[in-house]
């Protein structure tokens, strides 16, 4: 009984704290960050506070300009929503500041793994996990009698059996866009076949290896399944062929999994047989061919110390636990929130987790890497040069801007 | 005119290009001889919410130091001018004495980054430029010989390309000529090929960029001739055309001389547009099949890289190649000039 009452209390302060929560904050905030779902509602989040003026920039081209965008003096964004990729350009540049003693004085929903420490020092909050997993149409994998695919090889002879059946004609989709997508796509089935970027604990490139001639011959072999404009594509126009109908399986982004048939206009057909699983392995390894991420946001260093405070009350304020009652909301991402239960759509992402997927590195040249990769890779996809040349350029390539940028 | 009055007309347009167009390549300049120091890197402990590892992160402490002291950077003269991302002097090299033909080299060093986009940016200068002219003096010409209250209407749809922005416009293009778009549907059905796709195939997107840059540039050019037009010899064709000279001769013999400045002016004008060729390769998402020197800029510009030092050395090398891509046009006019003095 006292055990009840105690529960009923404790639920009623709860509930008056959540409700009588207000945030106000007496500095400008603003935020620049990557435009999807979950993004945008931590973005409206931080509006919510009164006092001093919030905006927020979401746009796809973040990276392209939160860096520049946080070096004047004062810093024009006083926070970037980030991801384990994207931080390390802040970092690299020196343009974020620890957060320790603003998460002591404002952090108290936070939980311990929400942090993100950089040589024992809170550089960012992080408010959601991603990786890339499977998304498939069940009614077209239930109409052939195919399994759901497990490992890029199932994918690829299922793939053959939809179109051999006439279902659909290019069945698989990707974001193969030339340049940073791509260039990701290649990530995973690289780490999935075993590969590692670097040497050891040095920025000498290691891709010119077993591993990635393999990943780059299954690149090939899915890309003659996909709509043959797929160096064009990336994760908007992949979401809008399946969407269409167009695409049967695909790997995509767990973030923009959730929501994906929520737009106008999808049939029902697709509604209905949309389904979604964990990530694929690759080549027999047990390692699957993906990458795990986390979006988290930062606060700028160049900006005082009232303007931090704000912008770090702001954006605490978006992640509070009691978002986390909203049903919309609670869809959009796995949150790393208090209080966050699973709902349907976040399953991909968590089999990716449990699979032990590796988390995408927050190494100083990693988006050297990356960049090396997305540039030199297309001419493979197209035929034009073999694996090994391929992956002696993206070597080359990455040497050159490595020895540039002050890495070799 | 006297050089005083001279010397006051020109002073905005000199101070002007003084503050925004000399100091930026000058800086431009300094930039590309530099690189950013050596990163001090250490081995620290970094956690998030899928556990801890060791890694390798840059000290900022020690790195601090380095750039106090030389906030330009590390003075490196060409290295970033000869390395593979521009010059390529020792791929260019190797390639040389490792292939077997000239062929071969040739397509051995288009497949460098810079050479690369130098090869597409030249292709796409040297057609559309001239086909840009042909087709710009025949609608001038055309739309001349209109009736008067038609040509209001003409001009301003003839000038309708140019009004639309080049990113807005590519992009618009980029949806109508996709494989389920209305012109690359349109395609499929008269070359009755279901599988064509002219986003796939790097032949057809170099048409495609290059048809894009001839229409965008066509209202320039008919806009500049037809204004000329309007300035023609009226005795001269007369009597032309008393001497029994066809529509073909009269624009051979009369107009296309009496129009020339204006021919070298567009043609002047056009190469450098066209040899900074950027938009429509990422309206129409090509850089798969062609990239530019612009565009090789802009991409060491964005992104999570901020390869500085690299833009700069390519933003010189494309000034370096207007220059050159110029100095037969200048050359020629600077000729007439002396001349006509």
């Amino acid at each position: 009984m006292k055990l009840l009452l105690i529960k009923i209390l404790s639920s009623i302060i709860f509930l008056t704290s959540t409700s009588s929560f207000a945030c106000s904050i007496s500095a400008r905030v603003s935020i620049v960050g990557n435009e999807f779902p979950a993004i945008q509602t931590v973005g409206s989040g931080a509006k919510e506070c009164k006092g001093a003026k919030v905006s927020a920039n979401l746009t796809a081209d973040h990276q392209k300009i939160n860096v520049a965008g946080m070096s004047s003096e004062p810093a024009e964004y006083t926070s970037a929503i980030v991801a384990n990729t994207s931080i390390v350009a802040l970092l690299n540049e020196d343009l974020i500041r620890p957060l320790d003693s603003l998460v002591k004085k404002h952090g108290k929903g936070l939980k311990k793994n929400q942090l993100i420490t950089i040589d024992g020092k809170i550089m960012a909050v992080a408010f959601m996990a991603n990786a890339q997993h499977l998304v498939y149409r069940k009614d077209i994998l239930k109409k052939l009698n195919i399994d759901v695919p497990k490992t890029y090889e199932e994918m690829l002879s299922a793939a053959k059996k939809i179109r051999d059946a006439g279902l659909v004609k290019n069945p698989v989709g990707g974001a193969y866009k030339a340049g940073w997508n791509l260039a990701q796509e290649f990530n995973n089935m690289f780490i999935g076949y075993g590969g590692s970027h670097f040497k050891g604990n040095t920025a000498e490139p290691n891709v010119n290896s077993e591993s990635g001639v393999k990943a780059l011959e299954m690149m090939k072999a899915l890309s003659n399944y996909m709509n043959p404009d797929f160096l064009t594509h990336d994760s908007n126009a992949t979401n809008a062929e399946f969407r269409a109908g167009n695409v049967a399986i695909m790997n995509m982004w767990g973030s923009r999994a959730a929501t994906l048939v929520d737009a106008d206009g999808v049939s029902d057909e697709v509604k209905n047989g949309m389904d979604i699983a964990g990530p694929m392995t690759v080549g027999g390894g047990k390692t699957p061919a993906s990458t795990l991420f986390w979006d988290g946001w930062t606060v700028a260093k160049k900006i005082s110390d009232k303007e931090a405070e704000a912008t770090f009350i702001a954006m605490t304020n978006a992640i509070r636990p009691s978002i986390m009652d909203n049903d919309e909301i609670r869809k959009q991402a796995v949150w790393l929130i208090d209080g966050y239960k699973p709902t349907e759509a976040a399953k991909g992402v968590f089999a990716a987790a449990k699979m032990s997927t590796t988390p995408y590195p927050m190494l100083p040249y990693a988006g050297l890497m990356h960049s090396a990769i997305g540039k030199e890779i297309s001419d493979f996809m197209q035929g034009k040069e073999s694996a090994k040349k391929t992956l002696s350029d993206i070597e080359d390539a990455y040497k050159a801007s490595a020895k540039e940028k002050g890495f070799l | 005119m006297k050089h005083k009055t001279f010397f006051w007309f020109i002073l905005p347009t000199f101070l002007a290009m003084f503050f925004f167009i000399t100091l930026p390549i000058i800086s431009v300049t300094i930039q590309s001889l530099h690189t950013p120091h050596e990163n001090v890197l250490v081995t620290v402990e970094n956690c998030d919410p899928f556990g801890c590892k060791k890694a390798t992160s840059i000290n900022h402490e020690a790195t601090q130091n380095l750039k106090k002291n030389n906030p330009l950077g590390k003075y490196v003269g060409l290295d970033v001018y000869f390395d593979r991302g521009h010059l390529a002097i020792e791929q260019v090299k190797d390639l040389w004495s490792k292939t077997n033909n000239f062929f071969e080299f040739l397509k051995l060093t288009a497949d460098l980054p810079f050479y690369k986009a130098l090869f597409f940016t030249l292709t796409f200068t040297f057609t559309v430029t001239p086909i840009m002219l042909v087709l710009g003096l025949l609608i001038a010409l055309g739309v001349n010989s209109f009736n008067k209250k038609l040509k209001g209407l003409i001009i301003f749809f003839s000038l309708l390309p140019m009004i639309v922005t080049p990113l807005i416009g590519s992009i618009i293009l980029f949806w109508m000529i996709d494989s389920r778009g209305i012109v690359g549907n349109l395609l499929q059905i008269l070359f009755e090929d279901p599988g064509l796709s002219l986003k796939a195939s790097t032949f057809l997107t170099w048409i495609m960029l290059i048809v894009y840059g001839v229409w965008h540039a066509i209202p320039f050019s008919f806009i500049v001739f037809y204004a000329g037009l309007q300035t023609l010899p009226k005795d001269q064709i007369e009597s032309a055309q008393i001497d029994g000279a066809n529509t073909f001769q009269q624009t051979i013999h009369i107009i296309i001389p009496h129009i020339m400045p204006l021919i070298t002016f567009v043609t002047l004008m056009q190469l450098m547009d066209n040899f900074r060729v950027f938009e429509p390769i990422v309206g129409f998402n090509a850089e798969a099949h062609a990239t530019s020197l612009s565009w090789i800029i802009f991409n060491d510009l964005g992104g999570e890289t901020r390869q500085l030092s690299a833009a700069a050395t390519s933003s010189i090398l494309t000034i370096l190649g207007i220059i050159i891509l110029l100095l037969p046009v200048l050359i020629k006019t600077w000729k007439e000039f002396e001349f006509k003095k």
